[in-house]
């Protein structure tokens, strides 16, 4: 090996990973998404529990059990709890610090994962009122990046008894 | 309620950075400038790609055992190809194989250019057809063809 040869050695390589596949959401997300386009988020309700379930797929995760009542949610809740992103990494669409929440709409029974934005990150807490911020209306499609985030709407925090069951 | 449902296309793609530690990377730099790299054992076999470790005695090997090999070499296998992926190297059919290069006592996965599945057969001989430009990757060999191909 001469001196030049190991100044400019090659010490690490790129290795791109991809994989792309057709997504086919089901019956029970499909009634979900076709919603979205007119601002409505709709769950479903198990029949027996009256467990309600948003994103709805289809079934109660606990006993198996068709969840075929649509139940009109609203576009308005809480967060649970959340996340403080501070790491950037490739492909990142949003500036570092920002929020990560577990969202529970009002009348929901089952959080789901949301971006908070409009809001400082030191004050972002448990229990805090949020509503959701949609696309321009000629954006607006079946899927969820039809909400570009949740923002805090300034109300009064939920009380932690009404959302201990749902964590 | 509706019988409908949504399909779209979806995408997982992701980049990650391998380092390549104390023997690769002279392979790849030797890829790079256009000769291949094989590791000599304590038993005088000729591993390549090059092993970081003696297959019999477990001892460390080091950039010193390195040893040139020939570009050309010999096909012991090989799977044909007829109708490639997005991320194949080729557009059009290729054989996936494994090249002995002349030096070496063990193959190398490469892309063979034959063709057709007919112009290809184990015990033929072929030669690499480098890239014009190579930056340090195994695709600096763009594949290998049929020796007195070009």
């Amino acid at each position: 090996m001469s001196e030049g040869a190991t100044e400019d050695l090659v010490t690490g390589i790129v290795v791109p990973v991809s994989i792309q596949y057709d997504y086919t959401a089901g019956e029970a997300a499909s009634r979900f998404l076709a919603h979205i386009p007119e601002k409505r988020l709709v769950g479903q309700r198990h029949g027996d529990t009256g467990l309600v379930y948003v994103p709805p797929r289809g079934s109660d995760p606990a006993d198996g059990e068709p969840t075929e009542q649509d139940v009109e949610l609203g576009d308005k809740g809480i967060i649970t709890t959340f996340c403080v992103v501070n790491v950037p990494f490739a492909g990142q669409a949003v500036e570092c610090p920002y929020v990560c929440a577990q969202v529970l709409l009002d009348g929901a029974d089952i959080p789901f994962q949301a971006l908070i934005q409009e809001a400082d990150v030191e004050a972002i807490h448990a229990g805090m009122r949020i509503e959701a911020v949609w696309v321009d209306d000629d954006d607006l499609a079946p899927t969820l990046e039809s909400i570009r985030y949740f923002r805090p709407t300034g109300e009064p925090d939920a009380d932690p008894a009404s959302y201990k069951d749902h964590m | 309620m509706t019988e409908h449902s949504f399909t779209a296309p979806h995408v997982i793609a992701y980049d990650y950075t391998r380092s390549l530690g104390p023997v690769l990377s002279h392979f790849v730099t030797g890829l790079r400038d256009g000769k291949v790299k094989g590791m000599r054992t304590s038993t005088g076999k000729v591993f390549v790609p090059p092993t970081e470790f003696d297959p019999d005695t477990y001892e460390d090997l080091g950039p010193d055992s390195l040893v040139d090999v020939a570009d050309s070499g010999v096909v012991t296998s090989w799977a044909w190809v007829s109708d490639p992926r997005p991320y194949h190297p080729f557009d059009r059919p290729f054989a996936w194989a494994l090249v002995r290069l002349d030096g070496a006592d063990t193959p190398l996965v490469h892309a063979v250019d034959a063709g057709s599945a007919e112009a290809i057969s184990t015990g033929m001989r072929v030669r690499a057809r480098w890239a014009s430009e190579r930056s340090g990757s195994i695709l600096d060999i763009e594949c290998f063809e049929p020796e007195g191909a070009q």
